[in-house]
């Protein structure tokens, strides 16, 4: 918990945020509406006598005395465990029915799934993620929530090649194609410190180097993310952790490297905005459009959220 | 196998599946290259005949092949052959006589079967998702059934079933089996 008192200058109830860090956090469900309503997918938990309370967006629903999977509801694929902040992103998103989504770190296919329910299961939705065995998961999750219009690739998304996708196209292997993307998704790996209600081993291992160094590869996702979406379109960028490194940093890059910029949004829950200063640094102002939601805000994990137009020049 | 190989014409060998990447079922015979290959009209005929889930369901899907003869349905848009590691959902195995739908396709689709569905108990749709076979009287065709059970006031498609010699078997994969009996 010590790495947590860097942020003491940042979070506005310090103790509040310390004390919610340590309090466990209930078992979250997400409605698949791709096989069922959110009528009756509560209609069904009712059936069974699962007690269940609505969240913060329709179709969440916590439980606060059983586990996910272990219900009838479940093994049709209506329900997903999800915890209710990282529902944020793919909201924000706003994908539409037929668009072209990229989800650049998809597995274990939490917000891929949440992605193609959005879609209506239809348009074209790639989910790439660097790990195999990650990938078996995404595509057990993606099979049992009934999704079919999910393409997944394995590749390392700052060198994500849209080669595949493009017909008639051959010769050259860089991947540099014309954008393809309506919307992205980059929600990227990064040092979790804000899910540490849920894994409270999680920041046993917390090192600054590692943060510096996943802050390089969390850079280079946004950037392919924003080559590869066209002018007009929109790119999501969230994180579960705290660290500026990892957030304000990182969108302050992209904002010096890419045609994008950075764009108001409305959420339901209680949230800060994103800081422009940070020890020694300090960044693009724009990114006080971003979100900061800390444990002791709404009783969640924490999150951090951003959203970001193309513009093309 | 090379690209080369598939699309040869004067090599003499006929062209197989490549197991690597997912090809687009040809629309009919006319246009099959690959003789192991199922048809499009073939698979809906399949889904019809067996399960009289009409053809118009699957309008907004197209259908693929990776592996040898497991088919896969697919909403969005792709060339063919694309070398990835999925697309859309595996729904259907065609390598045997008898065509056998995955648990996720029933799941997805078999809301529109009025054929070979076999309605349980609370009791025995427990048994079933456990993956235990049953005894139980059935009067319509043997081989693969659509199990359902009533969830939340209606019908809802759980798995795949076989059905032989009065037995039940289910075919619940070991990863979606859950044991809700009492």
């Amino acid at each position: 918990m010590e790495v947590l008192e860097r942020y003491e200058s940042l979070v506005d109830d310090f103790e509040a945020f310390r004390a919610a860090c340590e309090r466990p956090l209930p078992s979250v469900v997400r409605v698949n509406t791709i096989k069922t309503t959110v009528d009756r997918a509560g209609r069904a938990l009712a059936d069974a006598d699962i007690e269940f309370e609505p969240c913060w967006h329709e179709g969440l629903f916590a439980l606060p005395e059983d586990q996910p999977g272990t219900n009838w509801p479940y093994a049709h694929g209506w329900l997903h465990g999800q915890e209710e902040v990282s529902a944020v992103p793919a909201e924000v998103l706003d994908p539409e029915p037929g668009e072209r989504v990229w989800d650049a770190c998809a597995a274990p296919g939490s917000k891929t799934t949440q992605l193609a329910a959005l879609m209506a299961d239809s348009g074209t939705l790639v989910a790439t993620d660097s790990n195999l065995g990650r990938i078996s998961a995404l595509r057990s999750n993606a099979e049992r929530m009934g999704v079919t219009n999910v393409a997944i690739t394995h590749e390392d998304a700052r060198n994500h090649s849209l080669k595949p996708f493009v017909e008639g196209r051959s010769g050259s292997d860089d991947g540099a194609a014309e954008p393809l993307y309506d919307r992205a998704l980059v929600d990227v790996p990064c040092s979790c410190e804000g899910t540490i209600r849920k894994n409270p081993d999680t920041l046993d291992e917390w090192t600054l180097s590692h943060v510096e160094g996943i802050s390089g590869v969390q850079k280079g996702i946004l950037r392919r993310a924003i080559q590869t979406t066209r002018p007009g379109g929109t790119v999501v960028y969230s994180t579960c952790t705290f660290a500026p490194e990892e957030n304000e940093a990182v969108l302050d890059h992209a904002l010096a490297e890419e045609p994008c910029e950075l764009v108001d949004f409305a959420i339901p829950l209680e949230h800060t905005s994103g800081v422009t200063e940070w020890q020694d640094e300090s960044f693009d102002p724009t990114v006080s459009k971003a979100k900061r939601i800390y444990p002791h805000h709404n009783d969640t994990g924490g999150f951090f959220c951003a959203k970001l137009a193309v513009t093309g020049e | 196998m090379s690209e080369d190989t598939e699309t040869s014409t004067d090599s003499g060998a006929a062209p197989e599946n490549d197991g690597s990447r997912f090809d687009r079922l040809p629309a009919t015979d006319d246009e099959r290259e690959v003789p192991s290959r199922p048809t499009r009209a073939e698979v809906l005929d399949w889904w019809a005949e067996r399960f009289d889930v009409p053809p118009a369901v699957f309008d907004g899907h197209t259908f693929w092949e990776k592996g040898s003869g497991k088919i896969w349905a697919y909403a969005g848009d792709a060339p063919s052959p694309i070398a990835i590691e999925g697309l859309g959902m595996a729904f259907l195995r065609t390598r045997r006589e008898h065509w056998k739908p995955t648990l996720e396709a029933v799941q997805r689709f078999g809301d529109h079967a009025d054929r070979n569905v076999v309605a349980l108990s609370e009791g025995e749709a427990a048994t079933f998702l456990a993956g235990e076979d049953q005894e139980l009287d059935w009067d319509g065709d043997w081989g693969y059934l659509i199990v359902v059970h009533e969830l939340a006031g209606e019908p809802e498609p759980l798995g795949v079933a076989l059905y032989v010699h009065g037995e039940l078997r289910s075919q619940v994969p070991k990863g979606r089996r859950r044991d809700f009996r009492d």
